[in-house]
């Protein structure tokens, strides 16, 4: 069975744009923290985001595009274009058919939604853009990217929350054991618009905090929710072999994944977290030691944050392995959230350097974790843990391993 | 955990035409028809003003007053689909093993119904661009972030193991239950609830295919409305609707002494990489789905014995799956049936997969092909056998259904008889 590598990153998130800005802004603990400039959010409650400034369609995108994808697709196809220049893949190194995609998207394109419903609702049927039946839907992303590159394999969408940008991953990971060679995996979501953020809001966890720098405090004393980010990242995943023989340098492995669902309070309640990490380190035939360092969800929600601080402490011990939420710097991304996690911790193991969880001072009591606070922390690569739970419940985790 | 069998053990169907798998199977070998009038809602200004309608009581079907307050129709019908689905597998749900079951669900376009009418109320009927968040549902999120829909199955039969939403557009339905068979043969779970839904009969999304005319606008006979291979055909007829699957793995089937309706053999999805929504007529990408699914199947194209279509009754969707079938199965394509449901079901995006997949497991159980209802004058340009109008009797041991949908995905799956997989 072929092992699955990530050789190419393409990583758009609120505080930098393709891997040298946004692993720059990382270890530098910069934060994309601030009100909300897409649309008005004088009104509600919730006033902060992580937004991504400065990305301009017309610079990546050809004219005729731009009026049929939503923002969400935009970014992500930008990201797939950076991904694939990071692998050094050109057009003719695969045959097309060897090549598939695999995202998540958790919301859609809601922002181009929400301009739709109003031109139906406000105009009439016959207002409504011949592109909405494409530009919208959750599989929009993973339908644009293979057109974009040509990839005749494979396809896959997942929908899963915050989980599926793992779930997307492992599925490219299948793939590439069944004998595809290439893999665009990861997802990106934005949705900021009124109607993706009263969504958002009615989970009732998003911050309604108005200082950037205590809004988003995961794992602390003062956790009062998160704050919603957009962005998000799209890798290359390959099968070693013929990455190794095209002369690829790879960030590392895919070595395990796990997922579960945690039981419905009718069925008791209990949380999956735990059983989920523990797959995914059988999976990669990893002992708990063998950790370098835990991507947390870090949901910012005291009752997630007390379950994700149980389970990483439960399996590894009281403190035993660094922790670290680089998404205090870029708010919550939805789909596109673990995938940017998978893409710090991939330059995590070429660096030797753990970016930092910013804004966070003093852990609430009990949470036996080693939180990399305020400063990147130097590491000896060996392997990471990235953890991705779901509202309703999803729990997922992925292994990444250093290339011997 | 390589040699891992997957089996189909229950079905529950929520279907246009009659709740429940024994009114489905009835009315698709009957070739009776649900395409009708819109009723959901006033259709005045549409193009087309048809489609598939489930008649849903879901009070009488069981769904408690919170679970219809709280769910989109989408989940109401997958909820009634999967008691069913459990209830006709047999499982004793106090021996299912919470953390080696999981759900794997297909749809499209998620909560449409709930989005689009909670918009309205938030919108104030589109007068207000910064929606007021102060009449939102406090079950907004589900509806935004649809993979809700897992949770709910997950919850009801007390899932704990991976869960989620498969969303490849119209081949969700068979992607998920590819998605569920992967996981039970590479050992992450023992039995998978998997299958797909989808409510799109909403103003939004048949506006959506109005702009593109992908949709009859048959609105003086839609009881013919959908047409596949037939040389009137003018595009598809929405549906809604849900099948829910119970998938075993083998030895745990027999071990119970379960009833089993197939055997899943193969699956494999593939890219046109060419359009959003155009198909390109040579059927290329589809073909090499077929033979994928074959392969992994150890099958010869000679062993399919019968093909569920896509057959949407488009132009473009008639020509290129017929091109696919002959170009994966060969000579052997002009000997079998391939016949379409959904001439009767309608057009049900996410779920109709599945639907198909449900109807496949019938007819290898009850040695019956589901005709091509409205079929009454053949395209000349389309040479295979399409089943019109009437079912048929057949011993049937490999079964391929297959799948095309908006993004440019292609599906294919492959059904065995218990015992005739190679």
């Amino acid at each position: 069975m072929s092992a699955a590598v990530v050789t190419g990153i393409g990583v758009a998130v609120p505080n930098g744009m393709g891997k040298d800005d946004f692993w720059a802004a990382a270890l530098r603990g910069e934060s994309a923290i601030r009100t909300v400039q897409r649309f008005d959010v004088s009104s509600y409650p919730s006033k902060l985001a992580g937004e991504i400034a400065g990305f301009e369609p017309t610079d990546h995108l050809n004219g005729r595009l731009i009026p049929q994808t939503d923002r969400m697709t935009q970014v992500a196809l930008a990201a797939s274009d950076w991904a694939l220049a990071d692998a050094g893949v050109e057009p003719d190194t695969y045959d097309t058919t060897e090549m598939g995609v695999a995202t998540s998207g958790a919301s859609g394109g809601l922002e181009y939604g929400q301009r739709e419903l109003d031109n139906l609702w406000g105009a009439g049927p016959d207002h409504v853009s011949v592109y909405m039946s494409f530009a919208w839907f959750y599989a929009v992303n993973s339908g644009q990217i293979s057109i974009r590159h040509g990839m005749r394999g494979p396809a896959g969408v997942l929908v899963s929350d915050q989980a599926g940008g793992l779930d997307a991953v492992a599925q490219a990971r299948r793939n590439i054991r069944k004998g595809t060679r290439l893999f665009l995996t990861g997802g990106v979501d934005s949705s900021f618009c009124p109607y993706g953020w009263v969504s958002r809001m009615s989970a009732g966890d998003v911050s309604t905090s108005e200082d950037p720098a205590t809004a988003y405090l995961p794992f602390d004393e003062r956790a009062r929710g998160h704050v919603p980010g957009e962005g998000g990242a799209i890798l290359v995943v390959e099968d070693a072999d013929t990455a190794r023989a095209r002369g690829a340098r790879p960030y590392g492995e895919i070595a395990g994944y796990g997922a579960s669902c945690d039981a419905a309070a009718k069925h008791g309640g209990a949380p999956g977290l735990r059983r989920a990490i523990e797959t995914a380190l059988a999976d990669a035939g990893a002992a708990p030691g063998d950790i370098g360092v835990v991507f947390a969800d870090g949901s910012g929600s005291r009752a997630d944050d007390r379950i994700e601080a149980e389970a990483i402490a439960g399996v590894f011990g009281p403190g035993a392995v660094p922790v670290t939420v680089p998404k205090t710097m870029t708010g919550r991304m939805n789909s596109g959230g673990a995938p940017a996690d998978l893409a710090y911790a991939l330059m995590s193991l070429r660096e030797g350097v753990i970016p930092p969880t910013i804004n966070v001072r003093t852990l609430a009591p009990g949470y036996e974790i080693d939180l990399v606070i305020g400063e990147p922390r130097p590491w000896q690569p060996g392997a990471a843990l990235v953890l991705a739970r779901g509202k309703g419940g999803f729990n997922s985790a992925m292994v990444l391993r250093a290339i011997a | 955990m390589s040699g891992r069998r997957v089996v189909i053990t229950g079905l529950g169907v929520v279907a246009p035409g009659g709740v429940g798998t024994k009114a489905f199977w009835q009315m698709i070998t009957a070739g009776r028809t649900a395409t009708r009038m819109i009723t959901a809602f006033d259709t005045t200004g549409f193009r087309s003003r048809i489609a598939a309608e489930v008649d849903f009581d879901a009070e009488q079907l069981g769904l408690s007053h919170r679970e219809i307050r709280r769910l989109d129709r989408a989940a109401q019908f997958a909820l009634v689909a999967t008691r069913e689905a459990v209830t006709d597998s047999g499982l004793d749900a106090g021996r299912i093993d919470p953390t080696r079951t999981g759900v794997s669900i297909g749809c499209a376009v998620g909560c449409t119904c709930r989005l689009e009418s909670e918009y309205l109320v938030l919108s104030d009927t589109s007068k207000e661009w910064v929606l007021d968040h102060n009449y939102a549902d406090p079950h907004l999120y589900d509806y935004y972030m649809p993979g809700s829909l897992a949770n709910e199955v997950a919850w009801e039969v007390n899932a704990q193991g991976p869960a989620t939403m498969i969303s490849a557009g119209c081949t969700s339905g068979l992607d998920s239950l590819g998605h569920a068979a992967d996981l039970i043969r590479e050992g992450a779970v023992d039995l998978m609830l998997a299958g797909g839904t989808d409510a799109p009969i909403s103003p939004i999304t048949v506006a959506c295919f109005d702009a593109i005319k992908a949709t009859s606008p048959r609105n003086d006979d839609a009881a013919t409305a959908l047409r596949p291979f037939d040389r009137t055909r003018n595009g598809f007829v929405l549906g809604e609707g849900s099948a829910m699957l119970v998938l075993e793995e083998l030895e745990s089937a027999r071990a119970r002494d379960a009833k089993i309706y197939a055997e899943i053999t193969g699956f494999a999805s593939r890219s046109n990489a060419y359009h959003m929504t155009g198909l390109k007529a040579d059927g290329v990408e589809l073909g090499a789905a077929v033979t994928s699914a074959l392969d992994e199947s150890q099958l010869p194209p000679d062993a399919i014995d019968y093909v569920n279509a896509h057959g949407t009754a488009t132009k473009q969707n008639d020509r290129h799956e017929t091109a696919a079938v002959k170009r994966s199965l060969g000579d052997h394509a002009y000997r079998i049936p391939m016949s379409s449901i959904k001439s009767m079901i309608g057009h049900s995006l996410g779920a109709v997969g599945s639907i198909e997949i449900a109807a496949c497991a019938l007819a290898i159980d009850q040695g019956v092909v589901p005709p091509t209802a409205n079929l009454r004058e053949p395209d000349p340009e389309l040479d295979l056998d399409y089943v019109p109008l009437e079912a048929r009797e057949a011993q049937l041991d490999h079964v391929l259904s297959v799948g095309s949908g908006f993004g440019g995905f292609q599906s294919a799956m492959v059904l065995a008889r218990p015992g005739s997989a190679a």
